[in-house]
């Protein structure tokens, strides 16, 4: 069974451990929130004040506000859960993807049109492989 | 008897249900998707199975971090094609066999698989991106599904040992059910893709197709990979593909390739997709 120094050796990646997700329930329970439409509303017309209602801690909150998926995922935030806040904005997951990666959309949509990005030198760090 | 006589595995993306919901199907980034779906429409067209077992995952839908459930298994009516946060699939309701359902329910827990029973379900992009892929866009789905729905999204997912036994125990159950129905098993979800964190895009051929070519005659190879390896060599999001060796052991042991595709890419994820049917060795030597 890996522990999380063998996750954490895995570059640019956040295993969804039983830990994350209790430390992300709040934050991706809200998320859950956005599939009525009703939700979406509420978060569209006033976000700030849509988050208050949630028992986040004003990271996770400021995370969402931010758009910063990156953030949200150290706090706990899981990307299935996360796709409902880039879905109420009308993005896609593969806008929301290129976000994370430091890439434009167009510079991400074209490593993926060429076959991706190579797992060659990304797999550990410690092995360098 | 009800038999299972064949297997489909294929991925689940979301954007595909998009591209064939939006009319974008023809466009030149989707129409080699969807090419590699033109003989696998025709054959079960021709093959008219009574009841696909689908394996799939939810992705946080019908499940929220409230419970989650390694494995499950659909027993209700039908299932309402969930609104995932930019409303429903325009697709059909799926149709359930409730009696098929419960009795491989009972089959499986008896067996010692402990199943999680589910009466109401809401189903997703998991499960209504490999209909379509399959069937176009009918008006009623002209088949009955029983979902099984597998645990991906919190570490750990059941392993692929587990899951190729389960497999196994589902064509006991089908086959010990009295009804004369021709059943499919499908597997869904990978190839090889991570949609999340800096190193995003991932994608190893090399990997899928030593998938695609050991799932046929070396699933023993396939259900030793550790879960660190999945993570690794296929991306965070590519375990899903211990899903298909439910859909591999549900075949017995001589499976027949029918049709093989592999694409790169449908929006973040390698497309990879299997049609097998079960083989009589004895069949063979006949032959």
């Amino acid at each position: 069974m890996p522990d999380d120094a063998e996750f954490d050796d895995i570059p640019g990646t956040t295993v969804f451990t039983a830990q994350r997700s209790r430390q992300g329930f709040a934050l991706n329970q809200f998320c859950m929130s956005l599939m009525k439409p009703q939700n979406r509303e509420l978060f569209k017309h006033d976000e700030r004040s849509y988050l208050d209602g949630w028992p986040m801690s004003e990271e996770q909150k400021q995370a969402v506000l931010d758009r910063d998926y990156n953030a949200m995922l150290a706090v706990g935030g899981n990307i299935y859960f996360l796709a409902k806040i880039f879905a109420t904005d009308g993005k896609s997951f593969v806008e929301a993807a290129a976000s994370m990666t430091g890439m434009t959309v167009e510079q991400y949509t074209a490593m993926m049109v060429s076959g991706g990005r190579s797992p060659d030198g990304v797999r550990s760090i410690k092995e360098g492989r | 008897m009800a038999r299972v006589t064949a297997g489909v595995t294929t991925s689940h993306v979301p954007a595909i249900g998009a591209a064939l919901d939006l009319g974008k199907s023809g466009d030149d980034y989707w129409r080699p998707v969807f090419a590699g779906y033109e003989w696998s429409k025709k054959w079960i067209a021709e093959e008219r199975p009574d009841v696909i077992v689908l394996v799939y995952n939810d992705h946080a839908t019908a499940f929220s971090l409230e419970m989650i459930p390694t494995f499950a298994i659909g027993c209700a009516e039908r299932f309402a094609v969930a609104d995932e946060g930019f409303g429903p699939r325009p697709v059909p309701v799926v149709i359930g066999h409730p009696d098929l359902a419960c009795h491989i329910a009972e089959k499986l827990i008896l067996d010692e698989f402990d199943m999680t029973v589910i009466n109401q379900m809401d189903v997703d992009h998991g499960l209504t991106v490999p209909m379509s892929l399959l069937f176009g866009q009918p008006d009623v789905w002209p088949v009955r599904v029983v979902p099984i729905a597998v645990n991906v999204v919190q570490y750990p997912p059941p392993t692929g040992n587990r899951c190729f036994l389960l497999g196994e125990a589902i064509a006991r159950a089908v086959a010990s059910y009295d009804e004369d129905l021709n059943v499919q098993v499908w597997g869904t979800g990978g190839m090889s893709h991570q949609l999340q964190g800096p190193r995003a895009g991932l994608i190893n051929p090399v990997f899928d197709n030593a998938f695609l070519d050991d799932i046929v005659d070396n699933p023993s190879r396939l259900r030793a990979i550790s879960h660190l390896e999945y993570l690794r060599e296929s991306g965070s999001e590519g375990i899903e593909m211990v899903m298909w060796l439910i859909m591999r052991g549900a075949l017995g042991e001589h499976v027949r390739v029918l049709h093989r595709f592999y694409h790169v890419p449908a929006s973040n994820t390698a497309v990879g997709h299997l049609v097998l049917e079960v083989a009589n060795p004895n069949e063979e030597t006949l032959q």
